[in-house]
């Protein structure tokens, strides 16, 4: 009869281990299903999710629809408006995530959405089936949140929060204003895209006026009572652009109720403003194809189970990026782009039969105040019984008794990270 | 009580093999997971194009070295000590070893 003594075992003990360390990358994170995910909207959270999830199981046929043949980034944006950069330096192109990462892209725009039968109908009558859909929309407009104002007004008053046309009209009518002209610009109330772009834009913008037209004067009426980074931008407005800056919170009349396009004015609870630049931003809502596929809730966003992005409405659908509910992540290109690959690693789980991962985010926003003078905010963010949450004790934005030193590393890596990121998504 | 049935250690070994196999894949998911927000700053990789330092070859124990640093605010950057503090020691180290070449 064969037996084993104890140093035999321990032996075969030791070769268990060996064996099972060697093993692990084959089912690390994926065995490899085959599916097809089909992924509505090419920005920073589709063009990510569609990256990572071939990155992560090469068996999944991916399709990326994108009705646009090159994506003009939000983030950036502001420094075209003030004329540090040009448009074609925030414009991406999506030949590497076809040609370098087998994704399929298709410049079309989805037209309608049949969960039952996970069907996608496209404008120009192409039908897509799918196993799982992901849906990153971005924001579409609330355009009646405002009396006089529609749609049509868009180039009279741009809200340059969709980049491309508009913000470059923003930067046309800026150069075209005289010294001693007047920009109001008019955030919504939250929630919103980009939660420190407003204040962003007021900066740069007060950095070109004080160069070129030092007369002029921005006001910042707002629909909100408090901001993003808020005693950051407001020290660096003093100590930078000394009386050009003028911000009226919502509980003061700054509220926008009213405009007329016409005499180009808008009127808050209090006054009636005339601006020569007026870039009016609307309130928003989840991208239109997300109330088309019937993912909305009452208030026009996105409920997503937390931990995964899968829709609470529609089954075998995700919604990432701006147009969901996140919890405590902002609506920002950062945070789309985290929610992207943890959304590619959950459909890879879903996919293989497996329990979710446990999540984790970062979102790391920069803000220029000018060319060589920024400040951030920055989080990790979990998954918890409340949702997506901040983890405690990390996290925060600049300090803000720092020296100058530290405001232009910032600005420094502003800048590399626009290379990153844009680098991360779409090479 | 030194001798025992063959069999049961190749009940054990198989048990042990798969209780090794499952830890190490779930630390690679978790280090997968952990890591992967860190591209937006640092690039695809930890590629960096840009003027923000790259990770991608650094040694594990440089990493979780400048990690702890930063977490404890022995060294100072400017956002790394905001997000070195949301990880775990435990996690530093998963994070450390995604970047090696």
């Amino acid at each position: 009869m064969n037996t084993v003594n104890r140093r035999e075992f321990l032996r075969y003990l030791s070769a268990a281990s060996a064996l099972g360390a060697l093993s692990y990358p084959l089912s690390a994170l994926s065995k490899n299903t085959q599916a097809n995910v089909v992924i509505v909207g090419g920005g920073f959270g589709g063009a990510t999710c569609a990256k990572y999830l071939h990155k992560y199981n090469p068996n999944i046929n991916v399709t990326l629809i994108e009705q646009n043949t090159k994506f003009v980034t939000c983030p950036f944006s502001n420094t075209v408006i003030a004329g540090i950069n040009k448009l074609d330096y925030i414009t991406q192109k999506y030949t590497q995530l076809n040609n370098k990462n087998s994704i399929n892209v298709v410049h079309d725009r989805v037209t309608a959405v049949d969960t039952n039968s996970k069907l996608i109908t496209t404008k120009s009558g192409k039908k897509l089936s799918y196993d799982r859909l992901v849906v990153s929309p971005g924001i579409d407009f609330v355009w009646d949140s405002i009396a006089g104002y529609d749609e049509s007004l868009v180039t009279k008053m741009p809200h340059a929060w969709k980049a491309g046309k508009q913000t470059q009209l923003l930067r046309d009518q800026l150069v075209a204003m005289k010294n001693g002209g007047t920009v109001i610009i008019a955030p919504p109330g939250n929630p919103f895209r980009c939660p420190p772009g407003p204040y962003e834009r007021a900066s740069l913008i007060a950095e070109y006026l004080t160069k070129h037209k030092p007369k002029s004067k921005i006001l910042i009426l707002d629909a909100k009572d408090k901001f993003s980074k808020q005693p950051l931008f407001q020290n660096a407005w003093d100590e930078l652009y000394p009386d050009m800056i003028e911000w009226t919170p919502g509980s003061q009349g700054g509220k926008v109720i009213n405009v007329n396009a016409k005499k180009m004015t808008v009127t808050t609870e209090d006054d009636t403003y005339n601006g020569d630049v007026i870039n009016l931003i609307p309130a928003q809502k989840a991208g239109n194809i997300a109330h088309v596929a019937g993912l909305v809730n009452d208030k026009g966003w996105c409920p997503v189970n937390q931990k995964t992005f899968a829709s609470e409405k529609q089954k075998n659908v995700y919604v990432i990026g701006d147009a969901c509910i996140a919890g405590k992540m902002p609506k920002s290109g950062y945070a789309a782009n985290s929610q992207g690959k943890v959304c590619a690693m959950q459909i890879i789980a879903d996919l293989d039969g497996r329990k979710p991962f446990e999540p984790s985010w970062i979102n790391t926003c920069y803000s220029l105040v000018a060319k060589d003078y920024a400040i951030s905010v920055a989080m990790v963010y979990r998954y918890s019984d409340k949702g997506i949450i901040g983890v405690k004790g990390a996290g925060g934005v600049s300090t803000v008794e720092a020296d100058i030193k530290l405001r232009q590393l910032e600005a420094k890596y502003t800048t590399g990270w626009y290379h990153s990121i844009t680098s991360d998504i779409f090479s | 009580m030194s001798k025992i049935h063959p069999i049961s250690y190749l009940i054990l070994f198989l048990i042990l093999f798969f209780i090794t196999t499952n830890l190490n894949a779930s630390n690679e998911q978790r280090m997968l997971m952990l890591a992967s927000p860190c591209a937006g700053c640092h690039g695809p990789d930890g590629i960096s194009p840009g003027s923000i330092p790259s990770l991608s070859g650094k040694e594990p124990k440089y990493i979780s070295m400048l990690m702890k640093a930063y977490k404890s605010d022995k060294q100072k950057a400017s956002v790394m000590n905001r997000i070195a503090k949301g990880y775990t020691d435990e996690e530093i180290e998963l994070i450390s070893q995604a970047f090696k070449k």
